[in-house]
């Protein structure tokens, strides 16, 4: 036993002199000092990295047997669903996994808002985690259209024909993208190469320098207190754990809560009425027919509601980009001294409940279909959407504020 | 006088565990869609696999003559024909229970009636002015709808569908053709999703396990953080 352990230290030392590896583990996990004081909210983090491996390896899976044409895409799927060994399993997963990506990713965005994760000094990671979002985004629609359903091809064309809005290049600017004149069998190839390669590759490395600048400017908290402002004689936070063992243990936990509720959902619900898998998106592509209703899948649905509440197709287009967009430039809107919402006086607080609200009433709003009502609903929550950043320094800066405590309170 | 919509629609609660059930509603599928209709994503032995169906029977009353066992469900019809016949191709019915739905289908079955305005001399109050004619017409018979008269308040009359009686006797009787229906629409579930009761059966498991995995993290997690103050 202790020979076993002295040829693997001396492995150890050989690897060491050659690559950084017990420096990278030091300084990422055993030695990287995480807040103590995370609670619920900070499980996203890790569970966003969880989604992105299920996707990648079920992806894999599923293009080894997925073709990507428009004579065979659909047929393609359903030979997965049935003749491919565990392949509706794989497919389940990854249908499965996009929608559950875009919930961790929601949640992870709103604990930033919680806690003032993106304010100085952690303005370029909540930079790179916009840019992550919007691959992610980028990512999704590209691969919706795979499975080469009705919906995936009427969406497709709503939201390609979107561009074409953009005032003088619009029409050749949506030529560009489809490669044709309608969504065609060239559009799927490319949306194909872009889903498969070029999304994953930028993500991953997106994700990379997201973790690298949350490990230089270490993790915020649900304090808003900066723990490398007090430190032992060693130099290590007060208030600070390794992150291995002990957040690594509690992750697990975690994933094993979330794995559950994937499961249900993978096994007993992949269809989840008909939010996750669209039941128009059952019946194969046809480009002579228009289905009643065309909406995109739920984590688009509140930029859709507020591109469909405004009466002119430009200004739509135009507001559903500045409202993705204006998340960029929170770190410079907020003006509050307080990061954690626990120390926010009542103005930022009523601005989240209201931004908060409104994020989920135009994102119900986005898939019913338009009647008056509910296009002046989604008018209403536009506006609040949009004043929520608009009005962000004033509200921040005149907040009445509570004094932050010294170090975080745990437990 | 103004007609409204109907009111009529059923409810089924499918069960593809059912394997009697699966095996009559193929049958009905076999000899009365398949005329028109495919099933081009389904092998005719996965049928037999999962339906407990032997391969003679499979070869002997579901395939057509030069088929094997390994074939799709395919047609001979070919689609221009079809065009030319009803006036749009019969879809594939592989998947159609998922777009559909079950409540779909079933209330689809089961509200046909007599119509002489129509090519085949029958509307559905499901899908209004279907191609498709009643192809289970001698195992129901037909109806014919029933209308009342609606007095609204502000004294309007409106004449209403109130329900479908029937006109001439079928084959089988009002209960056995419903039961049919059942088996045909439970059968098309199960078409749509052949995998849906292999994932209902393993994924029970998947969560007993990852439960019993959550009691061991977390004691593992409470171990390690009994000395974080």
């Amino acid at each position: 036993m202790d020979k076993i352990m002295k040829y693997l230290c001396a492995l150890l030392d050989w690897i060491d002199a050659r690559f950084p590896l017990t420096k990278l583990w030091n300084e990422h996990l055993a030695k990287y000092y995480a807040p103590k004081n995370f609670n619920f909210w900070y499980f996203f983090g890790s569970l966003a990295l969880l989604v992105l491996v299920i996707q990648i390896v079920t992806g894999i899976w599923l293009t080894m047997n997925y073709k990507p044409s428009a004579e065979d895409a659909f047929a393609s799927v359903e030979y997965i669903m049935r003749d491919v060994e565990w392949g509706w399993w794989m497919r389940y997963m990854h249908s499965t996994g996009s929608s559950a990506f875009f919930i961790v990713i929601y949640l992870h965005m709103f604990r930033a808002l919680l806690y003032g994760s993106f304010k100085k000094p952690r303005e370029l990671l909540w930079l790179t985690g916009m840019f992550i979002y919007l691959t992610l985004m980028g990512e999704a629609f590209f691969g919706y259209l795979l499975p080469w359903g009705q919906m995936s091809y009427w969406g497709a064309q709503v939201i390609i024909s979107l561009f074409g809005a953009i005032p003088v290049i619009g029409d050749s600017l949506a030529l560009w993208i489809r490669g044709d004149y309608v969504v065609s069998d060239v559009t799927l190839n490319r949306f194909f190469s872009f889903h498969v390669i070029a999304m994953p590759l930028v993500l991953l490395g997106l994700v990379f320098v997201h973790i690298l600048a949350l490990h230089e400017v270490g993790s915020n908290n649900p304090d808003g207190v900066e723990i490398k402002k007090k430190k032992d004689e060693h130099g290590i936070p007060l208030d600070g754990i390794p992150f291995h063992p002990y957040y690594t243990v509690k992750d697990i936990v975690g994933v094993v809560v979330f794995l559950i509720f994937f499961s249900m959902v993978v096994f007993y619900n992949p269809e989840m009425g008909g939010y996750f898998l669209e039941h128009n998106n059952f019946i194969p592509a046809d480009p002579l027919k228009t289905p009643e209703h065309i909406a995109p899948v739920w984590y688009f649905t509140p930029y859709y509601a507020i591109l469909r509440a405004i009466p002119s197709q430009v200004a739509g287009v135009f507001a559903m980009g500045l409202a993705v967009m204006l998340f960029f430039f929170l770190p410079w809107l907020d003006r509050s001294p307080v990061k954690s919402i626990r120390y926010r006086g009542w103005k930022y607080r009523l601005a989240l409940t209201a931004f908060t609200i409104s994020f989920l009433a135009l994102g119900w709003l986005g898939m019913q279909v338009a009647i008056p009502t509910y296009t002046w609903l989604a008018r209403v929550f536009s506006v609040i959407y949009f004043m929520f950043f608009v009005f962000m320094p004033f509200y921040t800066s005149t907040d009445n504020d509570k004094p932050v405590p010294e170090r975080v309170r745990y437990p | 006088m103004a007609t409204s919509g109907h009111q009529l629609s059923y409810h089924i609660n499918v069960d593809t565990s059912d394997v009697e059930s699966l095996q009559r509603g193929s049958r009905i599928f076999v000899n009365y869609c398949m005329g028109c209709h495919s099933a081009s994503y389904m092998r005719y032995n996965r049928l037999g696999q999962d339906l407990g169906i032997s391969e003679e029977t499979l070869k002997a009353n579901f395939m057509f003559g030069t088929d094997k066992p390994g074939n799709t469900m395919e047609i001979a019809m070919k689609s221009a024909d079809a065009l030319k016949f009803f006036g749009v191709a019969p879809p594939d019915l592989s998947v159609v229970a998922r777009s559909r739905g079950a409540d779909w289908l079933y209330t689809y079955f089961m509200t046909f009636y007599r119509d002489p305005s129509r090519p085949f001399g029958v509307n559905n109050l499901q899908f209004k002015d279907v191609a498709m004619p009643h192809v289970l017409w001698e195992l129901q018979g037909f109806q014919k709808l029933v209308y009342k008269t609606v007095t609204h308040e502000d004294g309007t009359e409106m004449e209403v569908i109130e329900s479908l009686e029937q006109e001439s006797e079928g084959k089988m009787s009002p209960d056995e053709y419903k039961n049919t229906v059942y088996d045909l629409v439970n059968f098309l579930v199960y078409l749509a999703e052949p995998a849906k009761f292999k994932r209902q059966k393993i994924g029970i498991w998947v969560i007993v396990y990852l439960l019993s995995l959550l009691v061991l993290a977390y004691m593992l997690k409470q171990e390690y953080w009994k000395d974080v103050r």
